[in-house]
């Protein structure tokens, strides 16, 4: 734990509300995103957030700062969070399109050439895609890029989620889900190249 | 070493994280921006993949309601009260 850290649990030991709240501003959200990967609904996972919070109120005192706080904290929401989804007769989702291991493309192969001295080759390149200037544009690309990330499956979900919306890092990511680092990086591709596909300019819908 | 062919533009487009991560091999990178260099679409390919990235950086965190921020509030309280 660094010097930081350690301020934290102290203020926390000794009631301090003010470093209780920065906390739960700092955290809430990814913890949602974390949750979301075991549970059904979005509701359920606010619910499972609200109780990890009540067991870091109880349990600040027993916690043995070997860990930082904050895998402390999400270890605490990862082990309710599983419970929770079991007991509403949810295995931990996994779809073909969540795993790793299976093939898929990051862009539709019939882009490409298929045959002849340039196979693999662009058989129509993508557009350039600068960000637009228009409000309305950007808020109608953002609304198509938060329907696209709420749709993909929770694993990939909870990866863009966490990396590009909340800005963790690579580390941070695959150590509160518990994956290895080529595997965080492989979901985030899916995610990305979804996003890109669904909303960018080369898809009839979206796009500048 | 000259002997491996090319990156074709549909192995690259799968290696474009791994890029920005830094997470390739520094021979695939060399053929990786090797390939760049000379093709449009993986160039207008990459810069799509960054403005995606950039795009969804500005979905907003949404503020703690106050439904979820006060009652843990009030929690944290009572708690310390009690053990006071």
């Amino acid at each position: 734990m660094d010097d930081d850290e350690r301020d934290v649990v102290a203020a926390l030991r000794r009631g301090d509300e003010a470093t209780f709240r920065r906390l739960i501003e700092r955290y809430r959200p990814g913890m949602l995103w974390v949750a979301r990967r075991y549970v059904r609904d979005r509701a359920t996972a606010e619910e499972v957030v609200q109780e990890t919070w009540l067991a870091v109120i109880q349990g600040i005192d027993r916690f043995e700062e070997r860990s930082s706080f904050k895998t402390w904290l999400f270890r605490i929401l990862a082990n309710r969070a599983k419970t929770r989804g079991q007991r509403e007769g949810r295995s931990v989702p996994f779809s073909a399109l969540d795993d790793p291991d299976s093939e898929q493309h990051a862009v539709d192969p019939d882009r490409f050439l298929s045959s002849g001295p340039r196979a693999g080759w662009w058989s129509s390149p993508p557009a350039p895609w600068g960000i637009p200037e228009d409000h309305l544009a950007i808020r109608e690309l953002l609304d198509c890029i938060r329907m696209t990330i709420d749709d993909l499956p929770p694993r990939q979900r909870t990866v863009i989620a966490l990396r590009d919306i909340d800005g963790w890092s690579a580390d941070e990511v695959s150590d509160a889900l518990e994956i290895s680092d080529g595997n965080q990086r492989v979901l985030l591709h899916r995610a990305r190249s979804k996003v890109r596909m669904t909303c960018g300019p080369d898809h009839d819908g979206g796009g500048a | 070493m000259r002997l491996r062919r090319e990156l074709t533009c549909r192995e690259l487009v799968e290696l474009v994280t791994d890029y920005f991560e830094g997470a390739l091999p520094a021979r695939v990178r060399r053929r990786f921006e090797r390939h760049i260099g000379k093709c449009d679409g993986c160039t207008a390919y990459l810069e799509q993949m960054r403005v995606t990235i950039e795009l969804t950086s500005r979905l907003r965190t949404e503020d703690v309601p106050s439904e979820a921020l006060e009652p843990l509030l009030v929690a944290f309280r009572d708690w310390h009260a009690d053990g006071a």
